[in-house]
């Protein structure tokens, strides 16, 4: 039992990384930015969905405002910071994004924003079912989870896979120059390419706002550097690749935790298997040199 | 001079030698680190174990944090011979975790409680706590840095680290070995973090590991880029700006890190270089107006 109960939990964990992750390797994959304000995005995410939950009182509504307004931030963002730096030094836009982070992350922890304090989520599990089995039971926030991120990345393997946007951003992706030479909107390919990752980190925020019943100001802060984790076991840039390095460090941390217990907090250990691979394998589990 | 003025200066001389020592690192090598502050978190407790722990003396506490710091330095910069750029930012920024972590859970450092009543440091039985003996201390320590910051612009090494950091193939192929000065940079940028995170560990008195977190190397590395990465002017002014702005006005010390983060965004945007850093707006202002007194001064003899 132990077994199963806890791969469906590594698997809850694990959607929630990839929300996260997805984003910072489509942004990666075309610009070459490590886009650190991400995990600022996914926080306002938690926060607007909070915000409009307690105000109109609908999980869904709430969830799809948020996604909205964090793929508006993230368009501004890059509107705002990028965009001018794309021809710069790497140095250039990967200083920027620090800062912009520090900066987001400070400004949502003044009281006019959402103060120090962790505030409730009390959404429930918006109406999923619960399923209990002889080995293992998944409760209705974790069906919520699963739910929301499944749907979600399903959409954007078909908008990826099936669209003519989907091309044109693997075709950016693959070479800029190239694309644009080629007859691609590259200014409007980024743009999309910001509001779509953008809005999956702040469906992850609300996701992990409810499932955890708390939305705090430094909330991005540990789940953005497991999404660097992530995103360098994925190979840099490739969206499968974070689904599958999402699955590997959630089912490591849960059965770690399970089976040794706390020799080095987990998050410690996140970060020193991100060192090792960094050394030994930097192009990630996937990825092509 | 007051107590409370003499502490500023002090922390500003410790951030001084912290932002130079960052500076060999960023400026010199171009290996953009987010993970100075575990340096300095490791000369702090290098210097706290022994002090506390082996009751040896501060003298002792120092250099052995120095030392110490090189050498874990030297292991810390691995990672940079394989990676560049980001991710060698997110492979600093795991090791300042990991250090921090360490400092945290293992009772041996004092775990999330830190060291306790460090001695301060004495000579001939005369003892520098606080006040301007301990501030003389400091600013000769943050002299040193910048002398062997100098020093290293001016020998081969100093011109192998520019060339590892413009072109690293094209340094290979003069014959500057990249992973050697690379390591050099690592070694010498952390021991001299090493000794600041030393005199600080005994000015307060004690040490925390929440203090060497993350955030600390987003502030170092705030005030080298915001004073002029390479030069060694910017991270001097850079340090005096960002860390006395934050006692002298009360918006800085509320909204420190949002000035932080917006400064580092607002540079990047206009002067990559930094306030004072090469070609500046304001270095060039200054200059130019340096240069044209003498100039008018010396024409006339000219003339004549």
């Amino acid at each position: 039992m132990p077994i199963a109960q806890n791969l469906s939990n590594a698997l809850v964990l694990a959607s929630t990384y990839i929300l996260m992750a997805v984003g910072l390797t489509m942004v990666y994959g075309v610009l070459k930015i490590l886009h650190i304000a991400h995990a600022a995005v996914y926080t306002i995410g938690a926060f607007i969905g909070l915000l409009m939950f307690g105000w109109i009182g609908n999980f869904w509504l709430a969830l799809v405002a948020a996604m909205l307004a964090s793929g508006v931030v993230g368009v501004l963002i890059y509107r705002a910071t990028y965009f001018y730096m794309l021809d710069a030094p790497r140095i250039v836009p990967l200083i920027a994004s620090i800062g912009l982070f520090v900066m987001l992350t400070d400004l949502l922890q003044k009281d006019f924003l959402m103060g120090p304090y962790q505030k409730a989520f009390p959404a429930g599990g918006a109406g999923m079912p619960r399923i209990r089995t002889e080995y293992f039971s998944i409760t209705p926030k974790q069906m919520l989870v699963l739910v929301v991120a499944i749907v979600l990345i399903t959409i954007l393997y078909l908008v990826q896979t099936r669209t003519r946007l989907g091309l044109s951003w693997q075709a950016a992706a693959m070479d800029r120059d190239m694309a644009a030479a080629v007859g691609v909107n590259l200014n409007q390919v980024v743009a999309l390419n910001f509001f779509i990752g953008s809005a999956l980190a702040g469906a992850g925020g609300v996701l992990v706002g409810v499932y955890n019943n708390s939305v705090f100001a430094t909330m991005g802060d540990l789940v953005s550097y497991k999404a660097f984790i992530i995103i360098v076991l994925g190979g840099m840039g490739s969206v499968p690749g974070v689904i599958v390095a999402s699955v590997v460090l959630a089912i490591i941390e849960n059965f770690l935790v399970a089976s040794v217990g706390y020799v080095l907090p987990r998050d410690a250990i996140a970060f020193l298997v991100l060192i090792l691979m960094l050394m030994f394998r930097p192009h990630g589990l996937l990825g092509r040199e | 001079m007051s107590g409370y003025i003499i502490s500023i200066a002090v922390f500003v001389g410790i951030w001084v030698s912290l932002a130079l020592s960052l500076n060999i690192l960023v400026g010199y090598a171009g290996q953009v680190s987010l993970g100075h502050a575990a340096f300095f978190g490791i000369g702090a407790y290098t210097s706290a174990v022994l002090t506390v722990r082996y009751e040896q003396s501060f003298w002792v506490g120092i250099l052995a944090a120095i030392l110490v710091t090189g050498i874990v330095g030297a292991f810390l910069g691995l990672p940079s011979l394989r990676v560049r750029h980001d991710f060698l930012v997110l492979a600093t920024m795991g090791i300042n975790f990991v250090v921090v972590a360490i400092f945290k859970y293992v009772d041996f450092f004092g775990g999330a409680m830190g060291l306790v009543n460090l001695p301060a440091p004495a000579l001939l039985g005369l003892s520098f706590r606080g006040g301007p003996a301990y501030l003389t201390l400091v600013w000769i320590y943050a002299g040193l840095t910048l002398l062997v910051s100098w020093y290293l612009s001016q020998t081969w090494a100093g011109l192998a680290l520019n060339t590892v950091r413009i072109d690293e193939e094209a340094a290979e192929a003069v014959g500057v070995s990249v992973p050697r000065f690379k390591i050099y940079a690592f070694v010498i940028s952390a021991a001299l973090a090493g000794g600041a995170g030393s005199l600080y560990a005994h000015f307060i008195g004690s040490v925390f590991p929440d203090t060497f977190a993350f955030v600390e190397s987003i502030a170092i590395l705030s005030m080298v880029i915001v004073g002029g990465v390479g030069t060694l002017r910017g991270p001097i002014f850079g340090a005096v700006l960002l860390k006395s702005a934050p006692e002298f006005l009360r918006f800085a010390q509320d909204y420190r890190f949002t000035l932080y983060g917006a400064l580092l965004v607002l540079m990047m945007l206009f002067q990559p270089m930094g306030l004072l850093g090469k070609e500046s707006w304001l270095w060039n202002l200054a200059r130019r107006r340096f240069r044209r007194a003498p100039s008018s001064a010396l024409a006339p003899e000219e003339v004549s």
